[in-house]
């Protein structure tokens, strides 16, 4: 049994579950990544409070928790409890349908995400398409939302989110054309719309797709990377939600739980379209320069990254215990946040041992347990490393920029990103064709 | 035969992978599709039906799938459930519900969508019954790896091959594109 679950965790000849037509292994990676997911959502909550918070030079939340670390869980707890308001003159049917048609869109995406060569539910021949396929689908929840709720600002919130969708969609479906044209610049001469086939193309090419043809790669990528902050609805494209314009857009006049769906579907779609960035353009699970400190050792000095992070948040969260006010007010939440670093510690304990016997450098039991395990590890590591680094980056946005005007919005849609989009598109074609 | 279809066949047969088009999920489907098609011409309320049109759409893209046509189904969620019923319901959000659903039907279309439907139903009986002659009594299956390549390899053409639908897809492509054009001269009044 255990090498049965190694084959799965690790990269010798192992394959995803929706390969090995396993169906019991997909429901245990399902479940995996949908708690991961909401994990990671509540994290991210917490995080861009804080973040927005400090750039603002304000505290953020404080008193729930140690540095409000437990604030997540009492607004769960407080949305769940609030009364869940249904219009009198709203569509009933529709009102209570629309938060999950967001839902179920931007978690059915994760079917197809690679968090490594064998770390994904299913790997499907087109799996580029149905994730932006299906991630497409999310607005119409937020349409569906705006109508129903037979309210002013909602609907105008509506409108403008299937407008602004519309237009950026394009362009982003341009620049991912560009990355996959890329994927068949290799000896079999066919590319490949797969997701872990788009990694395994950057991992034979020996280089990310975003330092491909620089800058043409680098391009696609820019454009990408604004396209799917409109996206997401986020800041500075925020147009559907403009709190100073439409109190609060399509939600306007959602409460209680169903408000906080809407919440988990945006988080959950902005990992999401981050996740397809990653993939397409920054090497998904691969770790920094792979081809250039490559060997035996660099593979264990890489490897030591995952244990270090967790070191280094248990370090931050001890230093937090000491600093804490010497007031017996303050005794609970002391104790909670040196059981939160001990955990951390463990966590970073347990990661270095696996590092350690792991290592690929005992070569004769390369293809041991542990080697795989470590290996799983690190794939599934950097590839939500660099996820991360966008959801900070999303955070980063709000807080700096102002925003768009509607029109100003489309402009940029269609008048700056589509033509570029285009012309990438184009001269990628044209210096494929020259150089292979 | 074709030689790359018989292979495709002899490979689907080895694999030894239980198949996943299994008939209960055609019956689900299918039935899906039909219901909420109906609703589409029944529901008053245009929202209502535009909604129920996604679901047949999609239930559409469940076949598709049966049918080893990855790239179609994705293509139809991308282009049908994603864009153009976005752009359907963005019209229809826009119109009064209230008054239109209590309009009657002023224009006198149903005994021609009668005959149309009539026709189409005779057309899928004969096909029921001659089936068996019409057509061939497996499913040809291509690889799923290679279905997407595949079907780039029939409108491009592959190494040292013309493709055999390039003509009509590049006519295809202009025909779509003048009508683009047509739309926005249509709008525009000044250009």
């Amino acid at each position: 049994m255990p090498n049965f679950i190694m084959s799965y965790l690790g990269i010798k000849d192992a394959i995803t579950p929706g390969a090995a037509g396993s169906q019991f292994w997909a429901l245990v990676y399902v479940f995996i990544i949908f708690a991961g997911v909401s994990v990671a959502v509540m994290a991210m909550n917490w995080l861009e409070r804080k973040a927005l918070a400090h750039f603002q030079i304000r505290l953020g939340p404080m008193r729930v928790g140690p540095h409000g670390l437990l604030q997540p869980i009492a607004d769960a707890i407080k949305l769940m409890l609030k009364e869940d308001i249904i219009p009198a003159e709203a569509d009933q049917f529709v009102f209570w349908v629309a938060p999950l048609i967001g839902l179920l869109a931007a978690f059915t995406v994760y079917t197809v995400i690679p968090f490594g060569p064998s770390q994904a539910v299913s790997d499907m021949n087109i799996g580029i398409l149905f994730m932006l396929g299906v991630s497409s689908l999310g607005v119409l929840g937020i349409v569906v939302a705006g109508w129903a709720s037979n309210s002013h600002y909602p609907l105008i919130g509506a409108l403008r989110s299937s407008a602004q969708m519309v237009s950026y969609e394009v362009a982003m479906g341009l620049a991912v054309v560009s990355a996959i044209l890329m994927t068949s610049l290799n000896a079999a001469g066919t590319g490949t719309l797969s997701m872990i086939g788009i990694v395994q193309a950057q991992q034979q090419q020996g280089v990310w797709f975003i330092f491909k043809f620089f800058p043409l790669g680098l391009i696609a990528f820019g454009i990408f990377a604004i396209a799917m902050i409109a996206e997401t609805n986020r800041a500075p494209f925020d147009m559907a939600e403009a709190e100073s314009e439409l109190t609060a857009g399509y939600h306007t006049e959602y409460s209680g739980l169903r408000w906080s769906l809407f919440m988990l579907a945006e988080y959950a779609a902005m990992i999401a379209v981050s996740s397809i960035a990653v993939a397409l353009w920054l090497g998904g699970w691969m770790r920094p320069f792979p081809n250039l400190l490559h060997g035996p050792a660099w593979d264990f000095i890489f490897s030591l990254f995952p244990s270090f992070t967790f070191l280094g948040l248990a370090a931050i969260a001890v230093v937090g215990t000491v600093r804490m006010p010497a007031h017996s007010f303050f005794k609970i939440q002391r104790i909670g946040l040196a059981a939160f670093a001990a955990v951390l510690g463990f966590i970073a304990l347990l990661l270095l041992v696996i590092a350690v016997a792991g290592r690929s450098a005992d070569a004769g039991v390369a293809a041991s347990s542990a080697a795989r395990f470590r290996e799983g590890i690190d794939y599934v590591y950097w590839f939500v490393f660099k996820v991360a680094i966008f959801m900070y980056l999303f955070i980063w946005y709000r807080a700096t920029w102002p925003r768009y005007r509607f029109d100003q919005l489309m402009k940029i849609g269609w008048k700056v990103m589509l033509p570029i989009s285009l012309v990438v598109l184009i001269a990628t074609a044209i210096v494929g064709v020259l150089v292979s | 035969m074709n030689p790359a279809l018989n292979s495709g066949l002899n490979s689907a047969v080895n694999a030894g992978m239980a198949p996943v088009a299994t008939p209960w999920f055609f019956y689900v489907l299918a039935g899906l599709a039909v219901v909420s098609g109906l609703l589409v011409i029944t529901r008053r309320n245009a929202v209502h039906s535009a909604l129920a049109l996604i679901v047949t759409l999609l239930a559409v893209t469940g076949l598709y799938l049966m049918l080893y046509a990855p790239f179609v189904a994705a293509v139809q969620i991308f282009v049908y459930a994603g864009g153009i019923m976005l752009l359907f319901l963005f019209v229809i959000m826009l119109v009064n519900i209230e008054r239109s659903s209590k309009d009657r039907q002023f224009n006198r279309m149903w005994p021609v969508g009668l005959a149309a439907a009539c026709a189409l139903l005779a057309l899928f009986v004969s096909a029921f019954v001659k089936g068996k002659a019409l057509f061939p009594d497996r499913m040809i299956s291509l690889p799923e790896s290679s279905n997407t390549q595949q079907i780039a390899g029939m409108l491009y053409g592959e190494a040292g091959r013309m493709g055999e639908y390039t003509f009509a897809f590049e006519i295809a492509s202009l025909l779509l594109l003048v009508a683009i054009l047509g739309a926005v001269i249509m709008t525009k009044k000044k250009i």
